[in-house]
């Protein structure tokens, strides 16, 4: 009743291909935007930004970055902790030979060097598919990680390997390491993956993301409209891992602030591919649902029992947040294979039916 | 139906060569698939392919647009002699083709495939794309149009923002008929663009067919089984049976040559 668009005509093709071209989803974003930017970081306690709402943004990048690779141009990979793991040593590295640079533009340029050496490992995508393609980029990430597990010189020499943020100002504003504010690191984390979706959004309904559809849907079919398919998944690949690289660095800096090499193993790859597929392949919003998803339920679950006042312990509380999990994953997966993202769509179309039934 | 093509016939006969395939073999180990095949396309001109099933027809096409690489023998489109190509090189050069079984992409709507045969012609870099205003979307918009105009130059308006999946076969067809148009290709080659249709799907598809080689001035290689539609819509006929051209020429001596209708009918060996 309230979501239809009936009465609203475009009347050029640049009204019919704007992101969101029916008004009421315009007001949704806008109102989300609004509460994210202006309520949240003003209600609610350190607590929820730090462990909720931070890790669940930077991982709506790095998921930002696998569905570009998996869901868009159809190369899976289990890959992404290492190219994380780039990403973050990367920032580690430049922030402490170049410590006066701008810890955002350090994070920008992290993804660089993730793009690169996602290249390096999206070569073997121009022979090989599937499956065989993530055991190949599960080299990947064994090799990246014992790379930073073995030389020294990435983690500064520290004796037992880890890296930690050192404190960093932007325009005078604690914005990473110790003394920085949970709503000044939400707001700058925020602001990234805005940026991002918005990069990724464009991207995908331009050239570059309908090549990567082709390759995903018939790659025979484009080769003969004459794309190069070297050239298109290797774009995949790079693009990809420089959102990972950026998502990696963040993961350290921001959220972990003291990370070991652990942190990046090859569970966080499997962490990630489950949100993009209980989101939604080929989807900006599943990125984000999948997101928030797969890292905000848990740790609420694990609380509700203590917030609710239910007189259970701690490890109890855990067995069961695993348990409700998983019977979560199985059921949207079971409602709807395609992810939350298509469940929102079929919510939508239902809508803009309701209250009549056909 | 009859009498515009005969016109065409006419008009082309002196038209200049585009595309002229001489001496193709083409061996998958013992097979051989094609052997010594010589014929042209002149431009303007449709130009069928025809023979039983196993003959080598799509091998062919096969061959000219890159798939398959011929041991020997040379393709010469627009001048420009070639051995071994890549496929997407070649759609650079200006060959479309539709597939036997339809190949568009599934995922994606009737408009993005479309759009999809227009990406090489489109050139702003990712970075622009990324910021999407500006530059890129002047280029979008432009394309757009052109994309816009085959939609309605094969009557499909109301499929436009439909996932090509959910669209019966017919239509899919055509789909794909319109993302080779959308290439504005120098030579169409249709590897049976009516297979699997019914009459009324079939007449569209043949009105469809005749209008890009009129209108837009398509040069067009077909292969067809439905005799009635080959000889009614092709300008010249080449006749493949295991791998040998047995005949080559204007459907009406094509169709009273005793060497094609031994192969269509069979022959009694002694």
């Amino acid at each position: 009743m309230f979501y239809r668009e009936a009465g609203q005509f475009k009347t050029s093709y640049a009204a019919d291909q704007a992101i969101f071209p029916i008004l009421q989803d315009r007001l949704f974003v806008i109102a989300v935007l609004a509460v994210a930017y202006l309520v949240i970081p003003f209600i609610s306690t350190p607590y929820f930004l730090v462990t909720i709402m931070i890790p669940s943004l930077i991982f709506c990048i790095a998921a930002l970055g696998l569905n570009v690779l998996t869901g868009y141009a159809g190369q899976l990979s289990l890959g992404t902790g290492g190219f994380m793991a780039v990403g973050a040593y990367a920032t580690f590295k430049m922030t402490t030979m170049f410590p006066e640079l701008n810890i955002v533009i350090v994070f920008l340029l992290s993804g660089v060097f993730a793009a690169a050496v996602g290249v390096l490992f999206g070569l073997p995508s121009l022979r090989i598919k599937g499956f065989y393609l993530a055991v190949a980029t599960l080299a990947a990430q064994f090799f990246l990680i014992w790379l930073f597990n073995r030389v020294g010189w990435f983690s500064n020499y520290d004796p037992s390997g880890t890296i930690s943020m050192p404190p960093r100002d932007v325009f005078g504003i604690r914005v990473v390491g110790s003394g920085a504010a949970p709503e000044v690191r939400y707001l700058m984390v925020l602001t990234l993956v805005v940026v991002f979706c918005l990069l990724v959004k464009n991207l995908v309904r331009s050239r570059m993301g309908r090549t990567w559809m082709a390759v995903r849907d018939m790659d025979i079919a484009a080769e003969i409209i004459g794309i190069r398919l070297m050239w298109a998944k290797l774009s995949a690949f790079a693009i990809s891992s420089y959102l990972c690289g950026v998502a990696g660095g963040l993961y350290f800096a921001v959220y972990l602030r003291t990370v070991e090499t652990i942190a990046f193993d090859v569970v966080l790859s499997f962490v990630v591919l489950f949100m993009i597929i209980v989101g939604g392949l080929g989807s900006v919003l599943g990125s984000i649902l999948g997101a928030f998803f797969i890292t905000a339920i848990p740790v609420i679950l694990t609380r509700a029992p203590h917030d609710l006042g239910i007189p259970i312990s701690v490890d109890m509380a855990q067995h069961l947040e695993v348990i409700i999990f998983g019977s979560l994953i199985i059921f949207f997966l079971i409602v709807e294979p395609h992810g939350l993202a298509r469940l929102w769509q079929i919510a939508k179309e239902k809508l803009r039916r309701w209250p009549f039934p056909y | 139906m009859r009498a515009p093509a005969t016109e065409a016939a006419n008009a082309t006969e002196t038209g200049k060569t585009v595309l002229s395939a001489e001496n193709i073999s083409l061996t998958f180990g013992g097979l051989k698939a094609l052997r010594d095949v010589s014929f042209d396309v002149k431009k303007g001109e449709i130009r069928a392919i025809i023979g039983p099933n196993g003959a080598g027809k799509t091998s062919m096409l096969n061959c000219i647009n890159g798939f398959y690489h011929p041991q020997e023998g040379t393709i010469t489109f627009k001048g420009v002699a070639r051995r071994r190509a890549r496929p997407d090189r070649i759609a650079r050069q200006g060959i479309a083709r539709t597939f036997q079984n339809v190949a568009l992409f599934k995922g994606m709507s009737t408009l993005d495939n479309i759009m999809t045969g227009r990406l090489t012609k489109m050139h702003t870099n990712f970075l622009l794309q990324a910021i999407y205003w500006g530059p890129n979307q002047r280029e979008e918009i432009a394309h757009r149009e052109v994309c816009e105009r085959i939609i309605d130059f094969l009557e499909i308006e109301h499929i436009r923002n439909t996932p090509v999946g959910r669209l019966p076969y017919g239509l899919q067809k055509r789909v794909e008929l319109a993302r080779a148009l959308a290439m504005e290709p120098d030579l169409l080659l249709l590897d049976e663009p009516m297979a699997g249709m019914n009459l009324e799907e079939k007449q569209d598809m043949c009105r469809f067919i005749l209008d890009t080689n009129h209108q837009l001035g398509t040069t067009i290689v077909l292969i067809e089984h439905d005799m009635g539609v080959v000889m009614d819509l092709s300008d010249r006929v080449a006749v493949l049976d295991y791998g040998n051209l047995i005949a080559d020429g204007r459907p009406d001596d094509v169709q009273s040559d005793q060497r094609v209708i031994d192969a269509y009918l069979g022959v009694s060996h002694q």
